[in-house]
């Protein structure tokens, strides 16, 4: 069996799905958030890189060094944030992120 | 087309990112000069304002940046509405105690991600233009960072914001691969031969990514909470600036892209609009923080505008254009009222904290009174003519059941916004509130005078601009 484009989109799909399923189920920790975020970052990746070989076009992997560089900033915004958050509450159990509510 | 005549085309990005720069690290030397930073950065806006209304035209950097009527329109707005945040989140910062020479810097980088956006010629500066002002918000949103509440906003604003950019770039992923290019141009030719599965997949990732952006339901869950925790003035900052932003990208994704499938996106955009109509009129009534209220005010605000987009129409690009500049001078000023507005030092938030304000403070009490029935469609308030020429697109375009289920939305809100009223004016106040700041109280006068009577003045102004704006995009 060779390894063709549909196997790539296939991979990506489903670490898209993950990723996503991680923001919304998960019902413990905020860093598990982040690793969900990034787990999108990289299903999109894997799909640009993949599509830019079939292509044979190389706009993709460019697509895919910004994305890798605005994921690194997202990560350390959301830290930051994350840090603040932690100074303020002494904890960063997702139950807790609920003062406003309605 | 040669490199330095790209440069020129990018006169607004690139004032507005040196300017960030220098401020940026001229704070760093001289943190307590919060001063020179509001007037440095003020400047670099008008400059770039300048050089969005008078610099050169066209397609630049391989046409990934694009400068046309339509990006000078929404820059103009959008550098106007950041220079007016500027002064007014100094002042309510250091009232507070919280010197922090950052607010003007992520500002202008926010206005730097929405120059990107309303000017982007491919998905990739889509992307980037989209992050640049997001991460720009989010720090805005937690700026006030010893407040449990300011961070919480910071951080939910960010895990959605994050899981929408998600979105938007699975969509775009798809959309490349698909159709062969990241260019909106080369897109379209792809759509027109015929549009695969895959590329209306993509295209579907990509609208939620930017409902998010927008506010609009079904993806509006983020917007309550974030405006009610985050500070007033950054608020009255990201309620209007980045959804112009947000809804010019729509508008030009959509129309540049997307020409060929403007049947399957229509049908889309009217669904997202009615159901953001719906929510923010419904679940509006049940508030009583006056932030929240106003969080699915502009729910249903963007719901209208997301119409006007929907009508597929250069007319309905135009009417979504009018919508959001008068509705963002109608959120802004309301904004800086609440700004402007403490007792006993502490901010004034709910409905009831209002009683007797009429008898107290008559000028922001008249102010916050213009912006509820303006945003309640009331004439001859900015908002009726802002939906106005919505519901005329909408009806000029067949969307005429759907035009008439948005008036029966706002008839609904009409509740909540005529209820502020009714406490301000005739119930009972406890007194005692503070002087309001000079700058948010002007901010809010100016804004209450353009909802009316400047705006029948402007509109004659606004009509023609938004109309060659909306040409731009190439719709019918």
């Amino acid at each position: 069996m060779s390894i063709g484009l549909a196997h790539y989109l296939a991979v990506a799909a489903i670490l898209f799905t993950i990723g996503v399923f991680g923001i919304f189920v998960n019902r413990k920790n905020i860093i598990v958030i982040l690793m969900s975020i990034e787990l999108i970052l990289l299903a999109v990746n894997i799909n640009l890189v993949a599509f830019s070989v079939y292509l044979h076009n190389v706009t993709g992997q460019i697509f895919a060094m910004f994305v890798l560089t605005v994921a690194a900033a997202e990560a350390a915004v959301g830290l930051a944030i994350l840090v603040t958050f932690f100074r303020n509450r002494g904890d960063i159990a997702v139950d807790d992120v609920s003062v406003m509510k309605g | 087309m040669t490199f330095s005549a790209d440069i020129a085309l990018a006169g607004p990005q690139l004032t507005l990112a040196i300017a960030a720069l220098v401020l940026l690290v001229f704070g760093a030397f001289a943190p307590r000069a919060t001063t020179v930073m509001t007037l440095g950065s003020v400047a670099a806006l008008a400059i770039a304002a300048y050089y969005a209304a008078f610099g050169t035209q066209g397609r630049g950097f391989a046409g990934g940046l694009v400068a046309d009527d339509a990006s000078a329109f929404s820059q103009v707005a959008i550098f106007i509405a950041s220079a007016i945040a500027i002064p007014l989140g100094q002042k309510w910062f250091a009232q507070r105690n919280i010197r922090n020479f950052e607010f003007p810097v992520l500002i202008l980088l926010a206005a730097l991600g929405m120059a990107m956006m309303v000017s982007a010629g491919d998905l990739i500066s889509l992307y980037i233009g989209v992050e640049l002002q997001s991460l720009a918000l989010y720090v805005l949103a937690a700026m006030h960072r010893d407040d449990a509440k300011a961070s919480e906003a910071g951080l939910k604003y960010f895990v959605l914001g994050a899981l929408s950019s998600g979105l938007l770039l699975y969509g775009a992923s798809l959309i490349y691969g698909f159709a062969g290019s990241t260019k909106f141009d080369d897109i379209a030719v792809a759509v027109q031969a015929g549009a695969g599965t895959g590329v209306l997949f993509g295209l579907v990732f990509l609208i939620c990514g930017l409902a998010f952006k927008v506010s609009a339901a079904p993806f509006h869950m983020w917007t309550p909470d974030v405006y009610e925790g985050a500070p007033t003035p950054v608020v009255a900052f990201f309620a209007g600036a980045p959804k112009l932003a947000a809804m010019v990208l729509f508008a030009r994704a959509l129309s540049e892209g997307f020409s060929g499938a403007s049947a399957q996106w229509g049908q889309v955009l009217v669904i997202i609009a009615l159901l953001s109509i719906g929510v923010g009129a419904f679940a509006g009534l049940a508030q009583n923080n006056l932030k929240r209220l106003w969080a699915y005010s502009s729910i249903a605000n963007v719901g209208y505008a997301v119409l006007g987009l929907a009508s597929g129409t250069a007319e309905g690009v135009q009417a979504m254009l009018v919508f959001m500049v008068l509705y963002m001078v109608d959120v802004t000023g309301f904004f800086a009222c609440l700004a402007a507005l403490s007792r006993a030092g502490k901010p004034m938030e709910t409905i009831q904290d209002m009683a007797g304000l009429m008898k107290e403070r008559p000028g922001i009490a008249l102010a916050m009174t213009a912006f509820s029935l303006s945003a309640l469609g009331l004439p001859p308030f900015s908002g009726f003519w802002a939906k106005f020429y919505v519901f005329k697109a909408a009806i000029n375009s067949g969307l005429g059941v759907a035009a008439v289920i948005g008036l029966v939305g706002s008839v609904v809100a009409a509740y909540y916004y005529l209820r502020l009223i009714k406490v301000m004016w005739f119930d009972g106040g406890v007194g005692g509130t503070d002087t309001p700041p000079v700058e948010a109280k002007t901010i809010a006068i100016a804004a209450a005078l353009f909802s009316f009577p400047l705006v029948l003045g402007a509109l004659v102004f606004i009509d023609p601009l938004a109309k060659a704006a909306a040409a731009a995009f190439g719709l019918a």
